[in-house]
């Protein structure tokens, strides 16, 4: 080995030699020695975690403010909750069908956005003729573009051209636009999931005398039942926080779903009963997600975990 | 037994007429209420479907609008700063945190993914009213530096930073968990190898670490930014008129009568504008998959 004394210390990181070079290289810091603890990238992970979630806390405490501010704490009461007998969550007849509106958007987005997405990633993958580069193309471009372009051409269109299909705005309107909207994120993660799982399961599957319908049902679908569970999570929770979209197709007052009404209560005057139907729309979000996830591990359990489908968005 | 001619693509035909219905088919009518007339008397939008009979009147005036000293132009000028200095922002901090995390969090790397991956299923709207709260006038950010005694501050009153910040925060998510994919993934041997072969710890950072992670950097940018061209609400919530976007420009003209060929105008002209990084992108990403292959 040709290398001086530097560099094989650099490499085996031996604790003494590494802790001289790091004194005489001091101000270079974790760049000059990267096995030595970075304090300086750890400041800011830390920092940026506690930026991006301590927020979110302190709104949820203040949903139980006895007072109307949402900055200045005048102690603790269920007054925005339920003891209010007007202005009060559960006592407000606005928020309450805006939360029906919600679940009911929700739910019928999913059912749609999901089996699309899903059975057109398959689609595209196994395909692989010219035309699904196109689909591909567009698909993703839906993914990227901003949201209020979709949301303008669609009002558009369901004032105009496609009138005769959806007479008014409202829940069919908010519907078709979402599903359109959240049809990526089926089609990417379980794109995703097919990538890694290659197309010899099924064939083998056939050359045991399945058809292809057998083959997909019993072997692709097993397959792929933890990228259509992440799938039906993500898609969940984005439509419950969408309302850009929604915004623009929401019909009569009582279509506008709950995270139009924060939107629109956040520009006029807010009062500490938006931050409890936040408060609520947080939890309903995060008791979906731990469910997908405990049945998710169930689902993958001894085949190790498969965090990459939630991650390599 | 082999698979009919028909099965794939009956599969992709589905998603496929719905994406043509409801995404390819809507930018047409956007271009024919942009190129279309104006109904004399009610003031809403007539369509034109027939491009043998398009008048671009409202288009050319409206782009003129965007040109200097037009009304337009300080709203796009701002877009774009705000655009590029907030994804400029999120590279900085979402590279170092994904780098931390990818590299030195040992055994605390759950604990982290899960604090990071927390803001997706945290609404977007819950988390900019936080701030709302935080930096009204009495809010804690200003209790906060009070302690200094630094006078309170004006954050929602139109400041350019608040802004920008709040685009940061909104989007950053979107930057680190394709970053942290990426980097987690370099192996560790490709960096002792470089430092094997006489490379300082810089240099092994500069010329191995951050070309891989390239490709990540650059779907991260396109993530973040496209989306932020139309972004109207983080003004809307954290800023004031002097601060507005491009996006707001079409949430405002959005339902108002007489306003539709101009609507339709501002749509198409935002496309074309966020289409200009979307094909640099492809065109990278083929470049570097044909240098690979």
């Amino acid at each position: 080995m040709s290398g001086g004394d530097g560099v094989d210390t650099a490499l085996h990181g031996t604790p003494g030699l590494g802790e001289i070079a790091a004194t005489t290289t001091a101000s270079y810091g974790w760049l000059n020695n990267p096995w030595r603890k970075p304090r300086f990238l750890q400041a800011i992970t830390w920092g940026y975690l506690f930026w991006s979630i301590v927020p979110v806390v302190i709104a949820v405490i203040f949903s139980f403010n006895a007072g109307r501010s949402r900055s200045t704490w005048q102690g603790f009461s269920m007054r925005w909750w339920y003891q209010d007998p007007f202005d009060s969550l559960w006592h407000d007849p606005t928020l309450r069908t805006a939360m029906t509106q919600t679940v009911r958007l929700s739910i019928l987005t999913v059912i749609l956005a999901v089996p699309l997405g899903t059975a057109f990633a398959i689609g595209i993958d196994r395909w692989r003729g010219r035309p699904a580069a196109g689909a591909n193309f567009i698909m993703l471009f839906s993914f990227v573009v901003p949201e209020i372009i979709l949301g303008v051409s669609l009002f558009l269109s369901f004032s105009y051209l496609l009138k005769s299909l959806v007479p008014e705005l409202g829940t069919t309107a908010q519907v078709l636009g979402l599903v359109t909207f959240q049809l990526s994120y089926p089609f990417i993660i379980v794109r995703a999931r097919l990538l890694t799982i290659g197309p010899e399961y099924e064939e083998a599957a056939m050359d045991l005398g399945g058809t292809p319908s057998q083959a997909l049902r019993r072997v692709l679908l097993p397959l792929l039942s933890p990228a259509i569970l992440a799938s039906v999570a993500l898609v969940l929770a984005d439509t419950v926080d969408n309302f850009v979209t929604v915004r623009y197709l929401s019909g009569a007052a009582d279509t506008e779903p709950l995270s139009v009404k924060i939107y629109s209560a956040a520009r006029s005057a807010p009062t500490p009963a938006v931050n409890a139907a936040a408060t609520v729309m947080l939890v309903a979000t995060l008791l979906v997600i731990s469910l997908g996830w405990a049945v998710y591990k169930r689902l993958n359990r001894g085949q190790g975990g498969d965090v990459g489908s939630f991650v390599d968005l | 037994m082999d698979y009919p001619r028909w099965y794939w693509p009956a599969f992709t035909a589905t998603g496929l007429i719905w994406l043509v219905v409801f995404f390819v088919l809507p930018f047409y009518v956007v271009v024919s209420v942009a190129f279309g007339t104006v109904d004399p008397f009610f003031r809403t939008p007539l369509p034109v479907y027939q491009p043998w009979w398009w008048s671009f009147t409202t288009f050319t005036a409206t782009l003129q609008k965007f040109g200097a000293g037009g009304i337009y132009f300080d709203p796009l000028v701002r877009t774009l700063q705000y655009v590029v200095a907030a994804s400029a922002i999120c590279l900085v901090i979402g590279y170092a945190v994904a780098y931390y995390t990818a590299r030195f969090a040992g055994k605390r790397k759950g604990l982290i993914l899960v604090l990071l991956v927390a803001p997706f299923w945290i609404s977007y709207l819950m988390r900019i009213y936080a701030w709302q709260s935080l930096l009204q006038p009495d809010g804690y950010i200003n209790d906060f530096l009070g302690i200094f005694r630094i006078a309170p501050v004006e954050w929602l009153a139109g400041k350019p930073i608040t802004v920008i910040l709040g685009l940061v925060y909104g989007y950053i998510p979107f930057m680190i968990l394709p970053l942290f994919g990426s980097l987690d993934r370099i192996n560790q041997n490709l960096l002792e190898a470089g430092r094997d072969l006489g490379a300082s710890p810089f240099q092994t950072f500069r010329r191995v670490t951050l070309p891989l992670s390239k490709p990540a950097i650059l779907a991260g940018l396109v993530i973040v930014s496209l989306p932020m061209f139309g972004d109207y609400f983080t003004n809307n919530l954290l800023g004031t008129t002097t601060t507005s976007m491009y996006g707001n420009l079409l949430d405002n003209a959005v339902g108002q009568s007489g306003q539709g060929p101009e609507l339709g105008s501002l749509t198409l002209i935002l496309v074309a504008l966020v289409m200009i990084p979307m094909l640099y992108y492809l065109r990278a990403t083929k470049r570097a998959a044909e240098r690979r292959t």
